[in-house]
């Protein structure tokens, strides 16, 4: 066959090699949050984080793995084993999926897919299933309250997530993801969509379940909500999957409204990962500093502020859109 | 891209055969999450990536997180698994079988035969041509779905008032109270 030639050969193992580093490169950054985030806590509380396995703590991720690998790999026997099995999975592959559609450099990227921004919503809708089957499986009460909060504070703050994105896209005039990196060479979108901004982070903190918006887990009511029967490795995915959906959040932000790889000086690959870890450090920060709001002014907090700000949000741009064109 | 179609469409098939035939309500929901993400794949084989995603999200990700929801708060314990069970013998569903069967028939005969159906292409349709479609010819359509979802809206806020004084009265106090407590607990 004539397009099988050597280049396109190369080609399709040169994009297949690219894609397995992204991989390895989100699934490494997620499992190493687990001890940064320790640190910075430590540094931030005044306190020592765990310092004593190799030099500065920097080992306590392979002492973590060791424990966590050979505990035991318990599944209670009134859960419903298939779904309790397949929850941690959906919890990991999920964001895992999502990406691909980052564009990490000019050169660098798993796919150039034209609805973009849209898989990223879909693979955060597939996301819920995860924290719903997980409760539901458990057949624990806590489980399953903490399952019903997640989902519905998810499907709530993905309403307005997804209305958040939509004033980049009338501004790019795609979900390609490429294209709004390049739409931003002047201006970062930052600027002229700032409550899109501000709207996407708040809901990119609710979507992955991280303090101030864990009510799904709280430990003090419900003793770790969905997966409090979870132990070992599936645990483990369930962990280190929220960590991911960090650094997948992270990442988002910095393509979608600070510019992703333009930067002056520097390469682009150091000005993106310079950026996406500026807003790690943000998630960390907003942990270690806000405190839990009651559910329901959450929900509240979604619904009655947020959803109408990004509709306002989105009027205001089309309108703009529409005159400067 | 064909052989996409044909995978995803027997995806679906089979897993809404089994949304049917399985006995475990929260499981039957799985293979019919299943099934309406084989169907976002037919839609992206037949060059509607606009209209594959908005499946995953709005069916997959978002109606059917409800219907999981639902599920979850009945609580349906073997028994039922056992009714459903029941309602599967053959005498229930060989009726309406045999006459779908015959609706297939035709179908399929009529493919068959009346040609001139378009081939997988493979073309790819963006969402900026689905937009300019919807708010063209199709714009009175837009507006009627607008309205129908408006007064469902309109509906389910009226089923969810709370005519009750008393009741609404009751509410307000323990709203009001709760963060009181939470307040002398943090600085006992």
């Amino acid at each position: 066959m004539s397009w099988m030639s050597t280049d396109v050969l190369l080609a399709i193992v040169a994009g297949v090699l690219k894609a397995i580093v992204i991989l390895l490169a989100a699934v490494l950054s997620g499992a190493f949050l687990t001890v940064i985030e320790r640190r910075l806590l430590g540094l931030w509380q005044d306190r020592y984080g765990p310092n004593r396995v190799g030099m500065f703590g920097s080992a306590q991720l392979i002492a973590d793995m060791i424990k966590i690998f050979f505990k035991e790999d318990w599944i209670p026997p009134f859960a419903d084993r298939k779904l309790f099995v397949l929850a941690p999975a959906i919890a990991f592959a999920s964001l895992l999926l999502s990406f691909l559609i980052i564009p990490i450099t000019p050169t660098w990227g798993v796919a150039d897919l034209n609805i973009g921004i849209l898989f990223f919503f879909a693979m955060a809708g597939i996301n819920v299933y995860a924290v719903l089957f997980g409760g539901y499986a458990s057949a624990n009460k806590y489980a399953l309250i903490g399952a019903m909060r997640a989902s519905a504070q998810t499907l709530s703050y993905e309403v307005f997530m997804g209305l958040s994105l939509m004033g980049i896209v009338v501004m790019t005039g795609s979900f390609n993801m490429r294209d709004i990196v390049n739409g931003q060479e002047g201006l970062w979108y930052i600027v002229p969509q700032f409550f899109g901004f501000l709207t996407f982070l708040i809901a990119g903190v609710a979507v992955t379940h991280r303090a101030p918006f864990d009510q799904p887990e709280a430990e003090q009511e419900i003793a770790d909500g969905y997966h409090v029967e979870y132990s070992s490795m599936k645990f483990g995915m369930f962990f280190i999957g929220e960590y991911v959906g960090i650094v997948l959040v992270s990442a988002l932000l910095t393509t979608l409204f600070m510019g992703g790889w333009h930067g002056p000086l520097l390469p682009p690959i150091v000005w993106f990962l310079l950026k996406t870890s500026f807003f790690v450090m943000l998630f960390i920060l907003a942990r270690a500093a806000l405190p839990r709001p009651r559910y329901d002014r959450v929900m509240q907090f979604g619904w009655k502020f947020c959803l109408p700000l990004t509709l306002i949000n989105l009027l205001v741009t089309g309108v703009v859109v529409l005159l400067t064109t | 891209m064909e052989i996409a179609f044909y995978l995803a469409a027997l995806v679906a098939i089979v897993a809404t055969f089994r949304v049917i035939t399985h006995t475990n309500a929260v499981h039957a929901l799985l293979y019919l999450i299943i099934s309406l993400m084989a169907v976002a794949v037919v839609f992206y084989s037949l060059g509607a990536p606009f209209a594959a995603a908005l499946e995953v999200i709005v069916y997959a990700g978002a109606i059917m997180v409800l219907f999981v929801f639902v599920v979850m708060m009945l609580n349906l314990g073997s028994q039922t698994a056992h009714q459903e069970r029941h309602w599967l013998a053959p005498r229930i569903w060989i009726g309406p079988s045999i006459m779908a069967a015959l609706l297939l028939a035709v179908l399929v005969f009529s493919f068959w035969h009346g040609g001139g159906l378009g081939t997988i292409s493979g073309e790819e349709l963006s969402a900026k041509e689905v937009g300019t479609q919807m708010f063209g010819p199709y714009l009175l359509a837009v507006e009627l779905a607008a309205m129908l979802l408006l007064a469902a809206l309109i509906a389910a806020s009226h089923i969810g008032r709370n005519d009750d004084p008393q009741l609404e009265r009751d509410m307000n106090e323990a709203v009001q109270r709760a963060p009181a407590g939470n307040d002398e607990g943090g600085q006992a």
